[in-house]
């Protein structure tokens, strides 16, 4: 056979899109399109990782995560075992790392871990030899939302390269926002975040994006607007001001969305609050893909489990 | 290292035909008749016997493309990493008889995932395969009704088939390698 360009994945574990190339990226989303196309199937299933064991490890309430990497390691044929933290021994003193080496002497595979601590995921990633997979650790990366949201625009637009995507919402908090922005920037789009001051970081600008507290300036030309749940529970939101305020002055609604490009795409990576960061009808409308994006977070998730299998450092 | 051609554009060609001729005769018409390749070069010779029999009968005949990487029963064992493919198969397969496409039959392996893979989507009343060439060295019992030639082979040789839709030409060639080793990280087709 001749030989064929052959994209080469080296990374045991996926941590975040700030370490990724862009063409790894690439070889993730091209992946999923296959992987996609299995969802549609009667028997939605295949055997490439028949024999391995995924672990999840959730040390934060999560349904769509969870379920998601769920349904996507068991369409890959895979065995998966949900621990619950508020049930293991995590609640007897047991450090993440000791969890994690005894998840690896139980013979797994692959460890997929959300944390609430910023650093979690890479930390546990250097202490066990079996690969680990951050589904959100802190305020610091969700890789797997945004790779979900990158295909789910790739598949709408045709492309990445040149996009303009505004995320509106609560960017301080959030790592969805940061594992967008360094995702959609390695592929030359066009991020702007929008929020209330007090929700941007400080220095957010040096990682390549347009900032503005002006949401119909936000809108305005915007081919896709990312919309962020507000994360009331956080203790340092606290202070803010009441949701109906933010939804007044921020809240994705018809009338903002009719200054904005016709066919804007609207997404919200779940779980969404009605009424506080974006309105029932446009939550339910036309423009939105939110439904969308769950489908293709299970096609993105077994993309990620199949490589991070197939590693060849 | 030494190339031999053993079938030029002219015969793969009437290989081709034959091969449709012979699917029609078996299958006593076109009836049910759905035409499956495995990517990448198999596609590309479902198409070819697709079009021999649309130009004889008038027919238009489904023709879909078979992804088989994550059937395979090596993933963990090759040294270089899988190229995915995309499955395309936007039709029903329930109760039609398919012909399996390959260009080089060879372990068997890939027919065997092919298999798997094409049971997933349904269950056909027949899977008949059909190969452009046979170089033998079986590992499973799996054996071709179709077939365009066969030609004996060492394990140390490389059978290349290349194809003018990908490849810009037409033409089966063997080359004799140093080692056993399996070409190119891809199984035996």
């Amino acid at each position: 056979m001749t030989k064929k360009k052959t994209a080469k994945w080296v990374h045991k574990d996926l941590l975040g899109l700030e370490y990724l190339s862009k063409e790894d990226i690439e070889l993730l989303l091209d992946t999923a399109v296959s992987f996609r196309e299995i969802l549609d199937r009667k028997i939605k299933k295949v055997p490439a990782l028949r024999g391995k064991t995924v672990v999840n490890l959730f040390y934060e309430p999560s349904t769509r995560t969870r379920v998601s990497f769920e349904v996507a390691a068991k369409r890959l044929s895979a065995d998966v075992i949900n621990i619950a933290v508020e049930s293991s021994s995590v609640k007897k003193g047991e450090t993440l790392n000791d969890t994690g080496r005894n998840i690896e002497a139980l013979k797994a595979d692959i460890i997929v871990v959300r944390h609430n601590c910023s650093g979690a995921a890479t930390m546990l990633g250097r202490n066990v030899n079996i690969s680990v997979i951050n589904a959100g650790d802190g305020w610091h990366e969700h890789p797997t939302q945004a790779l979900l949201d990158m295909f789910t625009l790739r598949g709408r637009l045709g492309k990445l390269e040149g996009l303009n995507v505004s995320i509106v919402g609560d960017i301080a908090h959030s790592r969805v926002a940061r594992s967008n922005i360094w995702g959609l920037t390695k592929f030359g789009a066009n991020v702007t975040v929008c929020a209330p001051k007090i929700l941007i970081p400080p220095e957010i600008e040096k990682m390549g994006v347009k900032v503005t507290d002006n949401i119909d300036e936000a809108l305005r030309d915007s081919d896709a607007i990312n919309v962020l749940r507000m994360q009331f529970e956080r203790d340092d939101m606290k202070a803010f001001p009441s949701q109906l305020e933010y939804f007044k002055n921020f809240g994705i609604t018809e009338d903002r969305l009719k200054k904005a490009k016709k066919d804007v795409i609207v997404m919200h990576p779940g779980p969404i609050n009605r009424g506080v960061e974006i309105s029932s009808e446009v939550a339910d409308g036309g423009n939105s893909v939110i439904l969308e994006q769950v489908t293709n977070g299970i096609a993105v998730r077994m993309a990620v489990l199949f490589w991070v299998s197939q590693a060849k450092p | 290292m030494p190339l031999k051609q053993v079938f030029t554009k002219e015969e793969i060609e009437r290989a081709i035909t034959r091969i449709s001729h012979e699917i029609i005769e078996n299958n006593k018409g076109v009836k049910g008749l759905v035409i499956i390749g495995i990517r990448t070069r198999g596609y590309v010779l479902a198409e070819r016997i697709a079009k021999v029999i649309n130009s004889l009968y008038g027919t238009k005949l489904d023709v879909g493309a078979l992804d088989i990487t994550f059937y395979r029963d090596d993933l963990s064992a090759i040294s270089e990493q899988p190229v995915i493919h995309n499955t395309e198969i936007d039709f029903d397969i329930e109760s039609k008889n398919i012909i399996l496409v390959d260009d080089v039959l060879y372990t068997g392996r890939t027919i065997r995932c092919g298999l798997d893979a094409l049971i997933d989507f349904g269950r056909p009343k027949t899977i008949q395969l059909a190969v452009l060439i046979d170089r033998g060295h079986r590992e499973l019992p799996i054996r071709a009704d179709y077939v365009g030639k066969n030609i004996p082979t060492s394990q140390k040789e490389l059978v290349q088939v290349k194809l003018q839709e990908i490849d810009n030409e037409d033409s089966v060639t063997i080359e004799e390698t140093q080692d056993d080793k399996e070409e190119d990280g891809k199984m035996g087709s």
